[in-house]
């Protein structure tokens, strides 16, 4: 009866529903592992990483196999590869192999932040070790039962056995004498060699969402249910740092259905990850809510940003960029000298506007609160800062609220502030803790996002004779995202100046970049891959600007700017940051540039006679410590509108997990790309965000979309070398490669995003 | 209000502009019709009504009444549809969230046009928005279904 107690209180710790769940042993021990001295990778962030398997497997009688999954799905494939991981060093049965979601727990499963394209980077080895050590487990259960050594016993594809003795059984069947058995040494793990895995590397491992998903079963933030349920939405204020003055309460209250109106106070500035307050209307279903706050009538103030418009900003940062009074945050040699002195010097100005994630899914989050304790089911990409950020809103220890974690319909870096939760908690006290769910609307999604910052990059060179650079200025003026922690700090932070602007790796003697101030009027936040997109942009379209002027193969340029094969340490360029990881062993590679470049060209036959009005365009980009090169092929019409019949995208990205998904978020990149380059972008006027749905927030469909994506998956043999990132870098080349193509097929240069009408006149 | 819902007849008493989206999701519990923009702009809450697939977001219950609606949860009994199934032969989704209204819309279009063109594909398809970028294999999947003879 041990084991069912044990299965009670693991089933209450991870929110799971029936299911014996025998390895698990409930609560792990809390002193399982000495931390070590937390510097890099996985050990830099909070909480870590674990690799206790008791966490991550159980198995039931039956011999299924449960692989608990600590990290948010939001498309990425995160749930299949980390269960390929583990399943592959346990020898597990893939058709019997299942994933549970983790709840927000950090102290207990390591670090959960769903961001910074770390799943796998950081949690590859701790769950192959996971792994390994149930399987080992299970041999030594096998040995004890049978009386036989260890070392005879073989674990393989779901079965144990013993040669000798001609014994046999099944995972479930030694399940439980497991359980009692002790974890072994991290240090005496054998892991497998990569030439017998069954999984990790294949590419015919099925998603292990597939079910759900096409069969409308799968549970979003979205879906999430309760008995009683009520439902809410929220007039938030238009403008950040706005409040409501007045409202039609008695209006909305007449609407059938509608239960209560609600005023959330708005947060102190910077709000960070707090909600913006507003008026809530809470209902019997959400159709009713949104017909009541329909009626509020709201009058607004607007507070500080209230004149926030984005062409007069565009020209205060264009401002902002042609001062010499920004921060140096990076000098090597004399540019400004060289400048001076260049016979032939190019200079350009790039604009890149505010972005929206607009994940499918806009947000949502459940929230019941009920004997002093809080339960939450959310799209969250970090559970346990929902859990923090809700418990002290409601005034509870973290210990008191349960935040279960849902599928993300896309996440895009949107999810991974906790404000709709907080939101749901909020209003569930409200309603004497009654489980209400606050749905978002695209409209709510589009006007108080935490947005993508607006940028302009300016660029100058000074060419030598050849026409090769030999001075590079970069300023960047750019709100940064840590104006929603702080009040106008008005710099960029390390981690955004590491995203291609400290850390670009050409091979010029004189280097200088400058960050001027920019002030924010809106949030900030993280958008896929994030500040590579201004600098990846403007870097990569300048370089093409200057192999033009030198009258040079834009490759070939390219590649001779980048220098011969070597790697360097990012912090002698000026990068302290190196995505959290030792530049011993994630320098900057830069024959691994060069190599994805080779690969995208060739593959996409560089060079060939383009008809009238088709044009290649390149571009290559380091980022999230892997390399990415994209060629992409577009057709510019009379009209001015432009197709892109093809796009080669090429990564490194270290060891390859599951190959199928770093395809499938190379896709993704380039059609989520095609639309920076063309059609997308946030504005602002009277502090507003003007833009509500998908008819003014265009979004690439089939017939806009890049039509053949060629994938090239460069390197990767090696599972001994350090993994690269996957879910962001393939974006930011994406959009200099069409704009650079768009310069090819027609001689126009954009340096505005998105290209929108720029071609039809 | 009457109205069939996956074969099962259901009558409905609330605000006869409640779009069936909504009605589907929070009065019937079946959820695997998405909200994603609720203006009839992506596709995500796409159902079939009288076998033609529609936005029940923008489908007030006074024009869904009396009619058979079919949504994701009742295109086949086990998910085996042809569409469903190369969905998950070229493993399609990735976030998913869209999947569902692509599926209904594939689904949709096959029944009307079982060999469908690249052209026939980009007229039915581009109604729906998938934001992870999904276009190359649910176009694939569908001339996969296709072959099947969906
Ligand atoms: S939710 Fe109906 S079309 Fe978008
Ligand atoms: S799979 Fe995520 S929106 Fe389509």
């Amino acid at each position: 009866m041990a084991a069912l107690e044990n299965v009670s209180r693991r089933a209450v710790l991870l929110g799971l529903g029936a299911g014996a769940l025998v390895l698990s042993l409930g609560l792990p021990s809390l002193a399982q592992e000495p931390e070590e001295p937390l510097k890099f990778g996985a050990d830099a962030m909070p909480h870590g990483w674990r690799d206790d398997p008791r966490l991550f497997v159980s198995i039931a009688p039956d011999g299924t196999v449960t692989v608990t999954i600590h990290r948010s799905e939001m498309g990425q494939g995160v749930r299949t590869s980390i269960a390929m991981a583990v399943a592959d060093e346990l020898e597990a049965d893939w058709s019997r192999v299942r994933v549970a979601q983790a709840p927000g727990d950090e102290p207990t499963f390591g670090n959960q932040d769903t961001d910074g394209s770390r799943s796998l980077r950081h949690f590859f080895g701790p769950m192959r070790r996971a792994g390994a050590a149930a399987r080992q487990m299970l041999r030594e259960a096998a040995a004890a039962e049978w009386g036989v050594p260890v070392d005879d016993v073989v674990a393989e594809n779901h079965v144990l056995s013993h040669a000798a003795s001609g014994k046999q059984a099944g995972y479930g069947d030694m399940a439980a004498r497991a359980a009692e058995g002790e974890i072994p040494a991290r240090e005496a793990l054998v892991l497998k060699s990569p030439d017998r895995f069954r999984y990790i590397g294949r590419t015919d491992v099925g998603l292990i969402d597939n079910p759900g998903i096409v069969t409308g079963t799968a549970i979003y933030g979205m879906d999430a249910k309760a008995e009683g349920m009520l439902f809410a939405v929220v007039a938030r204020p238009p403008v950040v740092g706005g409040r409501a003055v007045s409202h039609d309460a008695e209006a909305a209250l007449k609407v059938p259905g509608v239960q209560r109106v609600v005023m959330i106070d708005p947060p102190p500035q910077p709000s960070a990850f707090q909600p913006l307050g507003g008026v809530a209307v809470i209902a019997t279903n959400t159709w009713a809510a949104m017909r009541g706050r329909d009626a509020l009538n709201i009058q607004w103030e607007d507070g500080p940003h209230g004149a926030y418009d984005s062409e007069a900003f565009k020209a205060e940062l264009e401002q902002a960029a042609r001062s010499t009074d920004g921060v140096v945050v990076r000098n090597q040699g004399d540019a400004l000298a060289a400048l001076q002195q260049a016979q032939r010097k190019v200079e350009a100005e790039y604009y890149i506007p505010h972005l929206a994630q607009a994940p499918m899914e806009p947000p949502a989050a459940l929230a019941i609160i009920r004997d002093g304790r809080c339960e939450i089911w959310a799209c969250v990409q970090a559970p346990q800062v929902t859990r923090v950020r809700v418990a002290e809103k409601l005034g509870l220890p973290p210990e008191a609220v349960t935040v279960n974690v849902t599928l993300l319909g896309g996440g895009f870096g949107r999810k991974s502030k906790p404000d709709f939760a907080i939101e749901a908690a909020l209003l569930s006290r409200e309603m004497d803790g009654a489980p209400v769910k606050v749905v978002w609307t695209r409209d709510d999604d589009l006007h108080h996002g935490f947005y993508h910052t607006v940028s302009v990059e300016r660029l100058e060179a000074a060419l030598d004779d050849s026409g090769r650079p030999v001075a590079w200025l970069h300023r960047t003026a750019a709100p940064t995202i840590g104006s929603i922690f702080a009040p106008d700090p008005m710099q960029k932070l390390p981690f955004e100046l590491g995203m291609g602007l400290t850390n670009m790796p050409l091979d010029i003697p004189n280097v200088r970049a400058e960050n001027p101030k920019a002030q924010a009027h809106t949030r900030i936040g993280w958008y896929r891959s994030v500040s590579n997109i201004p600098h990846a942009f403007a870097i990569q379209s300048f370089i093409a600007e200057l192999a033009h002027e030198a009258g040079r193969d834009h490759r070939d340029y390219l590649l001779d700017v980048i220098g011969p094969a070597r790697k360097i340490d990012p912090t002698e360029l000026g990068d302290v940051w190196n995505y959290g990881e030792d530049p011993a062993r994630y320098p900057v590679d830069t024959g691994r540039l060069r190599r994805v470049i080779e690969t995208a060209t060739e593959a996409a036959g560089w060079g060939r006679e383009m008809p009238a009005r088709r044009g290649l365009g390149l571009a290559a980009h380091y980022s999230f410590v892997s390399y990415v090169a994209v060629v992409a092929e577009v057709e510019v019409g009379e009209d001015g509108s432009v197709r892109i019949p093809a796009a080669h995208i090429a990564i490194d990205c270290g060891p390859h997990v599951n190959p199928d998904r770093i395809r499938s978020q190379m896709e993704g990149a380039v059609i989520m790309g095609s639309g920076q380059a063309l059609m997308s972008q946030i504005t602002f006027a009277r502090g507003r965000a003007q833009q509500n749905n998908f008819d003014t927030y265009p979004v690439p469909r089939m017939d806009t979309a890049p039509r053949e994506i060629h994938v090239h998956l460069v390197g990767g043999g090696d599972y001994g070398q350090p993994l690269g990132g996957v879910g962001e870098p393939g974006l930011p080349p994406v959009t200099p490669a069409i704009i650079n193509a768009i310069f090819a097929a027609t001689g126009q240069r954009i340096r505005r995003l998105p290209v929108g009408n720029q071609l039809s006149s | 209000m009457d109205i069939t819902v996956n074969g099962q007849a259901r009558s409905f008493e609330g605000d006869p502009e409640m779009p069936l989206l909504w009605y589907l999701r929070d009065e019937l519990g079946l959820t695997g019709a998405k909200f994603g923009c609720g203006a009839g702009l992506c596709g995500a809450c796409v159902v079939h009504i009288d076998g033609v697939a529609s936005f029940s977001c923008v489908t007030p219950m006074t024009v869904a009444e009396g009619t058979q609606v079919v949504t994701i949860e009742g295109l086949s009994p086990d998910g085996t549809h042809p569409v469903q199934a190369a969905w998950q032969q070229l493993n399609v989704a990735q976030c998913g969230y869209c999947q569902a209204g692509q599926i209904m819309q594939a689904a949709a279009l096959l029944a009307e046009t079982p060999a469908p063109t690249d052209a026939d594909i980009d007229a039915a398809m581009s109604q729906n928005i998938c934001r992870c970028g999904t276009y190359p294999r649910i176009r694939a999947a569908i001339k996969r279904a296709a072959g099947q003879g969906a």
